[in-house]
């Protein structure tokens, strides 16, 4: 679990991971997703697959062994970059209190 | 949902055996059967996609869908016996070791008719402290408890019982340490009417669970019972403190029913009774064994050098060996089917489930030089793996959101299917058995793991079938055989063969299994070891029981958590478990290279190395003028990644070994392995450090045979790529034409 926290100087972090969500990234960005992508199991994002390569729908992971995982009704993707983009926009809000506008 | 599931008594038969396949549907009245030739499980359309090959088989028309339960959490039964019927007073004593106190109530040790209830219990009530309950046909149930909860991973000894002379139910616990401050012992004791025992009752003694209706048993314990014994008369206050020896505890020995000495047997499914009734019992899925009990001091590690130290079973409420589910169909291998890797298709409408086996030639009669080495045993050890589920931190080890399939929805709504080496009992201990007696989700084709890297994210048995495909597609016989008949048969297994071909990630090797592939490369035999992070883990097979292993993680390695202390040693075997390189066989020995690293977003090119000129490896080359190798993939993009191994002279890499190739740069979720992080300093990720790189190797061993080693468990991934025409699969098929040529090399 990291400590980091996040400010307005990992701005630029956010625009790197805009560029490339995925592959190698700078420490700072690294550091940052760190942040993003640990946290806590419960209420965890992720892609659950409806369409196998081709379409997803955002859920959260439950606290516990044997409930369902929530389904974001709406919250769907064909593009796995743009998930990841959406996931760290909400990330970032939770974290700083503060919208991402880039 | 799912909602077909099954498995199978084998991972493999030769002709004339038979398979059983065991099927549960969920709102399926029936389903159809077919048989398949599995050649390419991903479905990924950037590649061949889904490839099997129907196979004419009679499985005798559609049949029956029913559902069959799977009832996790282990406990002890021991059958009803006379020595019970005549109990009037009694006293239940054990030392008690909970994990989950509080978590809702837990049996320690029962005799209680499921249908009417008479009998008695010992327990952990909802609060977690110590209670005693009575049932009485006619009187009721009367329960009395300490009412303070006991603490979690201490030692207690605890008691209950009843006078029938004076009515009294009593019950206390008292902690094997005194904390000030923490009042967590205790006695209580209620008076009711005498003689509630008279009545008849025929009941099972259950120990950590309770009968049920409906299912097995229920209100399951979590925790380690020690020595749990049952007296036929009402110990009072100050006996009940201690649990001493019951052969010189000064004690009327009459007086004792029976005493179950954990300590004996501890490789097997049997609990001794040491009472003069011998009231043995049985074990029911496969608590843990071999863990320190309430004598253990520390100063001896080894279970089989002290066994009276070892007197404690860990039981969980989602331990499971075996289903237990009837068979709904059966397999007869038919002569005419060649050796390969086959399923049985169970299939209703858009539902289908997938139980894969291996066919073996038969008996010394190899139908190829080359044998695929199936990895049944890693399969198990991934088995049901809770990897997407249950762990927050998987999202950056793989660098990118997790997915979830039908499968992993399934398998979060139920957690009944069990565990394997990668996921934590329920009180958060390691789990160090798994089985393959119940339905494996993940050993099918087109299942979609979360490690297997961006792209097609495969893993285990799915990601194999990307070697099978190049093996099928090269259009040369081969035989499969798997880790069971390795651990079986040995060497012998592999009697015939010149080449042997690895799966993707052939991790966990027993030393029946690890001895018969060094024995094929010593006596000249060649070996493709196709993956990474092979031959990692030092596993059991249990000696009597069928599908199950053991893996105790002890000392470092990746692991999810490392057993408690006292606990490395296995317990199917007695033999000191971990690594393999903490047993002073390093896979850098069999293999050239060793396990160094992992990260599962993208992979990366293997770039060639001035060894790779050596006219030693000329044929390893042979019409491939690139420098840079692999530098594509199903499997993060590149031929190098997931995990990776690399070479080690000190760590056993012989030293003539040929470093061909080597991976460079790969991102930061890749990290070095605790093994090799002795003194931690900063750079030890992808981008820094120069350990985390996967070596391509070769080198000849005695008798005229050799090894090829990739050391990446995405190179597979490569195979395909442009209709099998690329660097990475020439270099492949360039081994392996030459390791099918009996020329010494």
């Amino acid at each position: 679990m990291s400590k980091y926290r996040i400010t307005d100087a990992d701005l630029p972090f956010a625009a790197e991971f805009k560029a490339r969500p995925v592959g190698f990234h700078s420490p700072g960005l690294q550091r940052v997703l760190n942040v993003l992508r640990g946290g806590p199991k419960a209420g965890k994002f992720v892609l659950i697959v409806q369409k196998p390569f081709k379409k997803w729908i955002l859920g959260r992971l439950p606290s516990g062994r044997g409930e369902p995982v929530e389904i974001l009704e709406g919250e769907e993707f064909t593009n796995l970059e743009e998930a990841e983009w959406a996931v760290f926009k909400r990330r970032w809000a939770v974290q700083t209190g503060r919208e991402l506008d880039l | 949902m799912t909602r077909i599931l099954a498995y199978a008594d084998r991972v493999g038969a030769r002709p004339g055996e038979t398979i059983n396949v065991m099927v549960s549907c969920d709102g399926i009245n029936r389903y159809d059967v077919d048989l398949i030739r599995v050649i390419h499980g991903d479905v990924n359309p950037e590649g061949p996609g889904y490839q099997a090959e129907p196979v004419p088989f009679d499985f005798g028309g559609p049949k029956q869908g029913r559902h069959q339960p799977i009832n996790p959490g282990s406990y002890g039964l021991v059958d009803d016996h006379a020595a019970f019927a005549g109990l009037s007073s009694l006293t239940v004593q054990a030392a008690l070791w909970p994990t989950l106190p509080g978590a809702g109530e837990q049996v320690i040790l029962c005799r209680r008719d499921p249908e009417s209830g008479s009998g008695f219990r010992l327990l952990l009530d909802d609060d977690g402290a110590l209670a005693f309950e009575l049932c009485s046909n006619g009187s009721g149930t009367v329960i009395v408890s300490t009412g303070k909860p006991l603490l979690a991973e201490k030692w207690y000894v605890v008691a209950g019982g009843y006078d029938a002379a004076t009515g009294e139910v009593f019950v206390g616990q008292t902690p094997s340490l005194d904390y000030p401050r923490t009042d967590d012992a205790g006695f209580s004791s209620r008076a009711t009417a005498a003689g509630l025992l008279q009545g008849k009752t025929a009941a099972a003694v259950m120990i950590g669970a309770a009968p049920a209706s409906g299912c097995p048993a229920e209100k399951h314990f979590n925790g380690r019972i020690d020595n749990p014994r049952i007296r036929s008369r009402a110990l009072a206050e100050d006996e009940i403190k201690e649990l001493p020896e019951p052969d010189n505890d000064g004690a009327a020995g009459d007086d004792l029913i029976a005493a179950w000495d954990f300590s004996i047997g501890i490789p097997t499914d049997h609990i001794t009774d040491i009472s003069p009734n011998r009231l043995h019992g049985r074990l029911i899925n496969m608590p843990t064994r071999g863990v320190p009990g309430r004598k253990w001091t520390g100063e001896e590690h080894n279970w089989t050098k002290r066994a009276d130290h070892y007197g404690a079973i860990h039981f969980h409420d989602d331990d499971l060996y075996d289903c237990g589910w009837d068979v709904d169909f059966s397999l007869t291998v038919p002569a005419t089917l060649t050796s390969g890797l086959y399923a049985v298709r169970i299939h209703a409408g858009d539902e289908e489930y997938f139980v894969p086996f291996a066919v073996r030639p038969v008996p010394g009669q190899p139908t190829s030089d080359i044998a695929f080495l199936l990895p049944t045993a890693s399969y198990m050890a991934y088995g049901n793996n809770r990897i997407g589920i249950d762990f927050s931190e998987t999202e950056i080890v793989i660098g990118r959101l997790i997915q979830l399939n039908k499968s992993d929805l399934f398998q979060q709504e139920h957690p009944e299917l069990g565990l394997c080496f990668y996921d934590l009992h329920n009180d958060g201990s390691a789990v160090y058995y798994s089985s393959r007696l119940r339905p494996i989700i993940n050993m099918q084709p087109k299942h979609m793991g979360h490690l297997g890297g961006v792209g097609s994210n495969l893993w285990q048995f799915n990601a194999d079938t990307h070697i099978l495909a190049w093996l099928e597609q090269l259009g040369r016989p081969f035989d499969v055989i798997t880790d069971e008949d390795l651990e079986a048969e040995g060497h012998d297994a592999l009697a015939g063969y010149r080449v042997v071909v690895t799966g993707t990630h052939p991790e966990y090797y027993s030393v029946g299994m690890l001895d018969a592939l060094q024995d094929h490369v010593n006596q000249g035999g060649r070996l493709m070891y196709l993956g990474g992070n092979g031959f990692y883990w030092r596993i059991a097979y249990h000696q009597t029981l069928p599908g199950v292993i053991e893996c105790r993680k002890s000392e470092d390695g990746i692991r999810t958590t490392p057993p408690r202390p006292g606990e490395f040693y296995s317990s199917f075997t007695g033999d000191y478990t971990g690594l393999w390189r903490r047993n002073g066989r390093a896979p850098n020995v069999l293999a050239g290279v060793g396990m160094v690293s992992q990260g599962f977003d993208i992979s990366a090119p293997y770039v060639r190395t001035e060894a790779s000129r050596d006219g030693r490896a000329a044929f390893i080359f042979e019409g491939v003028e690139d420098e840079v190798i692999g530098d594509f993939g199903l499997s993060g993009g590149g031929a190098a990644g997931l995990e990776l191994d690399a070479a080690d002279i000190a760590l056993g890499t012989p030293p003539h070994a040929l470093v061909l190739a080597s991976s460079r740069r790969h991102t930061d979720v890749y990290l070095m392995t605790p093994e090799d992080m002795h003194d931690p300093v900063p750079g030890m990720g992808g981008t820094e450090a120069e350990i985390i790189r996967a070596d391509m190797v070769y080198f000849e061993t005695s008798n005229g045979g050799a090894v090829f080693s990739t050391g990446s468990i995405a190179w597979a991934g490569s195979l395909s790529h442009n209709g099998y025409t690329n660097n990475a699969a020439i270099i492949t098929n360039n081994v392996l034409i030459r390791f099918c040529n009996p020329a010494p090399l």
